[in-house]
């Protein structure tokens, strides 16, 4: 006998679009991976680590929400008990029909709605350890756990304070529309069982059998005729949910389980919009997380750029180029993203896009042989603003006897990294070749710069053979190997992350521990991966001076909170940039090392000899 | 009651405030913060626009403070308002009362190590223009680092002025003349050098200003290079290498110069800062204490009683601080004579 | 305008009643932190492609307000999107997004 009612079928056919939705991406997300990803793909299909790696992930991330725990506990709580809950709620409720149902063949629908067709009798007390109840007082209790989610949604619309979050996402019409549907499902759920529970007297476990008997006697209308309005509910509202599912942020969920899998096969995003990118623009579940992270809103003020509108746009194949211009590229939402979406990359691919048709001529970069050494230092663009950084180190390099060449002392073009935040990167390639070939000409063996911008660009797209060092990991070797002896200065010193250096390359305690060895660090509020940006980026465009400047004063009065006597950064964009605001002298790591040698303290130093004649007005 | 008057401030405005009023019959207690008086214009060589000694104005105006109390040596901790009177609270001179206060706090000069790029503290040859007036005072006079005459020297206009990335957007008003000033000193001093000024603009506002140009191009050979510095290097040798753009002919443009003389603005003393957060006193987004009304009232401060005088008003040259110092003394005898009637 | 029969060439001078303001408006509507340029050249000073090669930052944007945009296409192509302009702007232009915008411009005006 095939259990059967009409209500059903607003769920089952909502439920057959969605999983025919759902193949679809998912062939059309397999289908256009490049050749080599398919490969690794399958290959990571065919590993059982892999393939545990991403179960467990799931679970951790998926379901449980660990991420989202970590950054406030109410938060994971209500995103756990929706996903964890409804996904229970869908097992076990599984388990339970075939149990009842007692044949292999299981309509899709007979779980959802299986109160609706089977009406246990009330259980009696010593039967409360059987596997009906247990099955009841189970399903109610993952009822309850979804409940009480729902409740701290709508708690979170009014109260997000509550649930660390100061801003929460502004949804567009549609996703409100989606969100009503999916908070009305539980709601119809427990309303349907109930009275269902409520009129057989029986069927339903500690919530809903007693809610149901509640309900029936204080109801005016016929409990049957209730209880059936709110099965029809129940499935018209799942059915809406499925349908408007695919073009809506729920879609996350699908999404999420496919680029986790694709994580752990090893693809990776790419400098284009690819089958990976777009996968993760649908795998972002518009959470808001990325809202308070974001410097460019807390302290500029400025709303509508974030990484959650910016995913959302670039879904739905329209990005304003204001959005994708106003940027940091800073990777603070990145880093906080639960799902793991590089923002940062889709930002500079779709600069890429807007800048593809434009030209450069660097013709003009002519070649000249640099010289020979063993250590070759490249100061960078930047530092010919902050001229004591170089100097510092030039005078380090001198005490250690390194046999060194300053390769850009006399100026030389810029290492590229500028050019490829303006989604330039196809012009860039000039002035890469044209570095890598300067540097490739002085045989040396390691590379060493002051800027993070340029160790990032160095490391990630040169391609040298050679060791690439920032100063901070240089300056740490020589002190290590007993190269240069450090001198205790106490003083207390405040240390600031560089984006580039620290999220960019991975950096956070060579400059540490160095600056251990002759001062007391103080920490700050936001360090490490939290760290604040200076606001000095030269991945921000459409903002204004003043807007930079508030950015950099909020950032400057975290840094500054316990009272340092100095603030110590290791990029001269960000001592430059801090200069402007402090009120406490800013310096290097550089010229600390420097000024630490024994009998350096307060020494001039002695100046550096230019290449090239002085040359008068006549060019 | 103590003091009719304490002038807080020992500059040229204060010691003419001073001087004014103590002439006048009236109590005054004049409380400066260094040992001696005469603030930034005692380390001064000559003042524009005649080049005459600032010693004898200095001398001019110690000589009218009579009557007058001094303590120097001495900072300001506290003023208490008592709407009748005031109470000066001292770090080495206990408290001292009087029934008007006249803020003459003045300015400070701005820190060129802040404009890092232009090497200030970094490379020897770079020098302030309060540094050269030293120089041109000492017994050894002007020289490079190594005490050689220098053959070239630049003198960089707009240091810390009008530059929005050192937080000050204002014009400092006497640096262009200081400057010009100063090259007809150097080629005076060294008739065969070459004397370059890099500017942005030539504020040349007072009266024989105009004429002080036309005297430095025409009679003394200085060069003017419309173009401002960006950054600079050093030579081997410890000269500096200085980089602009000629605008003018719309070029960048390059050169080497034995000595660097920055010409750094005028910003509010700390002093004025202290002082106006202990009375209340308003300040412009610059920095800089707002008078009542800039034309009608200059040297009210909206507090009754309290009168101001001199740069810490804005950027202002001496005769223009004498004339205001004298005002100040004015509208503060006015007021008290007046039982307080008038001018508060 | 009276016809004194011969041509001035159109290149020698900036003629205001003939300019093409197109892309700087175009510029402006996007930055108009161009405004307030009070022309020093430290920009120019500070460039490095300025280093190696005739680029004049200040001259092509000053130029471009005149409505004078002839090296415009060719110019701009040398900007290595450094920065330094930017950085030492004593009115705070933010110089570097104007070339960018200019690009733009000249991607879409032709």
């Amino acid at each position: 006998m095939i259990k059967f009612n009409l209500f059903v079928l607003p769920f089952s056919l909502g439920l057959i679009y969605i999983i025919a939705s759902i193949f679809r991406h998912y062939y059309r997300w397999i289908k256009t991976l490049p050749a080599v990803d398919k490969i690794k793909l399958s290959a990571g299909m065919r590993s059982p680590s892999k393939v545990m790696d991403s179960l467990k992930e799931i679970i951790l991330e998926s379901l449980i929400h660990r991420k989202l725990w970590k950054k406030n506990p109410l938060l994971g709580y209500m995103h756990m008990s929706f996903a964890l809950g409804w996904f229970l709620l869908i097992v076990v409720g599984n388990l339970e029909s075939r149990i009842y149902h007692g044949s292999h063949f299981n309509a899709p629908y007979y779980p959802i709605f299986l109160k609706f067709f089977i009406h246990d009798r009330l259980v009696l007390f010593f039967e409360v350890f059987s596997v009906p109840a247990f099955f009841r007082f189970i399903m109610d209790f993952l009822l309850l756990f979804v409940l009480s989610g729902l409740i701290l949604a709508i708690i979170k619309r009014r109260r997000s304070k509550w649930f660390g979050l100061n801003r929460t996402t502004g949804h567009n019409l549609f996703d409100r529309m989606v969100l009503t549907c999916l908070w009305l499902i539980f709601p119809m759920r427990l309303l349907a069982e109930s009275l269902t529970a409520g009129y057989f007297g029986g069927g339903g476990g500690f919530l809903t059998q007693n809610l149901g008997t509640l309900l029936v006697n204080i109801l005016p209308f016929p409990a049957e005729n209730t209880a059936y309005f709110f099965w029809w509910s129940y499935s018209v509202v799942l059915g809406l949910f499925f349908v408007m599912m695919p073009n809506s942020r729920y879609m996350h969920i699908p999404s999420e389980l496919l680029l986790i899998v694709f994580r752990h096969c090893g693809i990776q995003p790419k400098k284009w919009d690819s089958s990976y990118t777009a996968l993760e623009t649908y795998s972002c579940s518009r959470c808001g997380v990325c809202l308070d992270a974001c410097q460019l809103n807390f302290a500029a003020g400025i709303q509508k750029i974030q990484a959650v509108y910016f995913i959302r746009d670039q879904r739905d194949q329209f990005v304003p180029e204001d959005i994708t211009l106003t940027c940091m590229v800073c990777g603070r939402c990145q880093e906080i993203c639960p799902v793991g979406i590089h923002v940062d990359s889709v930002r500079l691919i779709k600069r890429r896009e807007l800048s593809s048709g434009q030209v450069s001529d660097f013709s003009f970069i002519s070649n000249r042989h640099p010289g020979y050494a063993e250590v070759v230092y490249f100061a960078g663009c930047m530092s010919h603003l902050t001229p004591s950084v170089p100097r510092a180190m030039e005078g380090i390099l001198k005490k250690a006897g390194v046999d060194y060449l300053f390769l850009d002392r006399n100026g030389s073009i810029c290492c590229g990294r500028p050019l490829m935040l303006a989604g330039k990167d196809k012009q860039a390639n000039e002035l890469l070749e044209f570095n890598k070939n300067l540097i490739r000409q002085t045989r040396a063996r390691l590379l060493v710069t002051s800027c993070p911008i340029c160790y990032k660009v160095f490391r990630e797209e040169y391609n040298l053979p050679i060791r690439i060092q920032h100063h901070s990991q240089f300056l740490l070797d020589l002190v290590k190997n007993g190269k240069i002896a450090l001198q205790s200065q106490h003083r207390k010193i405040v240390y600031h992350d560089p984006c580039d250096l620290g999220r960019g390359g991975n950096i956070y305690s060579a400059p540490r521990e160095l600056l251990g060895k002759i001062s007391d660090i103080v920490g700050c509020e936001h360090e490490n991966g939290d760290a604040l940006c200076c606001g000095g980026s030269l991945g921000l465009f459409r903002t204004s001076l003043s807007k930079r400047d508030e950015i950099t004063k909020n950032a400057l009065s975290s840094l500054l909170a316990r009272h340092p006597d100095l603030l110590v950064t290791a990029c001269p964009l960000c001592k430059k940039t801090f200069l402007r605001h402090s009120p406490v002298p800013v310096m290097d790591l550089a010229e600390m090392i420097y000024d630490s040698i024994p009998g350096n303290h307060g020494k001039q130093l002695k100046p550096a000899p230019l290449r090239q004649d002085p040359v008068s007005v006549m060019s | 009651m103590e003091n009719s008057v304490i002038v807080i401030g020992g500059g040229i405005a204060g010691i003419t405030a001073a001087a004014t009023m103590s002439g006048n019959g009236l109590k005054v207690t004049l409380i400066e913060r260094n040992n001696k008086l005469g603030g930034h214009v005692s380390e001064w060589s000559r003042l524009f626009p005649d080049r005459r000694k600032a010693s004898e104005v200095i001398d001019y105006l110690e000589a009218g403070l009579g009557e007058t109390k001094i303590i120097s040596g001495c900072s300001v901790n506290g003023i208490i308002n008592h709407d009748n009177s005031f109470t000066v609270l001292t770090d080495t001179a206990g408290s001292i009362t009087a029934e008007a206060l006249l803020i003459a706090t003045g300015f400070d000069l701005f820190r060129a190590a802040i404009k890092e790029e232009y090497g200030y503290g970094i490379y020897n040859n770079v020098i302030t223009s309060a540094e050269f007036e030293e120089m041109l005072d000492s017994r050894a006079g002007v020289l490079t680092a190594n005490g050689r005459v220098p053959k070239r020297i630049g003198v960089i206009h707009c240091v810390g002025s009008r530059d929005e990335k050192v937080g000050n957007l204002y014009c400092s008003k006497v640096c262009c003349v200081t400057g010009v000033k100063q090259a007809i000193e150097l080629k005076e001093m060294y008739p065969d050098s070459e004397v370059y000024c890099f500017y942005m603009d030539l504020r040349m506002f007072d009266r024989h200003f105009e004429e002080l140009y036309y005297e430095a191009q025409q009679k003394w050979g200085v060069s003017f290079i419309r173009g401002r510095l960006s950054e600079c290097a050093e030579n081997a040798d410890g000269s500096i290498v200085v980089k602009t753009e000629d605008t003018l002919t719309g070029k960048p443009l390059k050169m080497s110069v034995d000595l660097l003389i920055l010409l750094v603005g005028i910003v509010p003393s700390p002093g004025t800062g202290r002082i106006a957060g202990m009375l209340g006193l308003k300040t412009g987004e610059d920095g800089f204490i707002n008078s009542v009304d800039a034309h009608t009232m200059d040297n009210s401060s909206g507090i009754p009683g309290v009168f101001l005088a001199g740069a810490l008003k804005g950027p202002a040259s001496v005769n223009s601080v004498i004339a205001d110092a004298r005002a100040a003394a004015v509208q503060a005898m006015a007021w008290l004579s007046t039982n307080k009637t008038v001018n508060a | 305008m009276l016809d004194f029969g011969y041509t001035i060439s159109i290149d020698r001078q900036i003629d205001l009643d003939r300019g093409d303001m197109r892309y700087i408006e175009f510029v402006k509507a996007i930055d108009p932190s161009l405004d307030i340029c009070i022309g020093c050249g430290s920009c120019t000073a500070t460039c490095t492609a300025g280093n190696f090669t005739d680029f004049n930052i200040r001259r092509l944007h000053t130029s471009i307000r005149r409505g004078d945009t002839k090296s415009l296409k060719q110019e701009i192509r040398k900007c290595m999107f450094c920065g330094k302009c930017q950085l030492v702007c004593p009115r705070g232009v933010n110089l570097r997004n104007v070339i960018l915008s200019l690009n733009q411009a000249i991607e879409r005006l032709g």
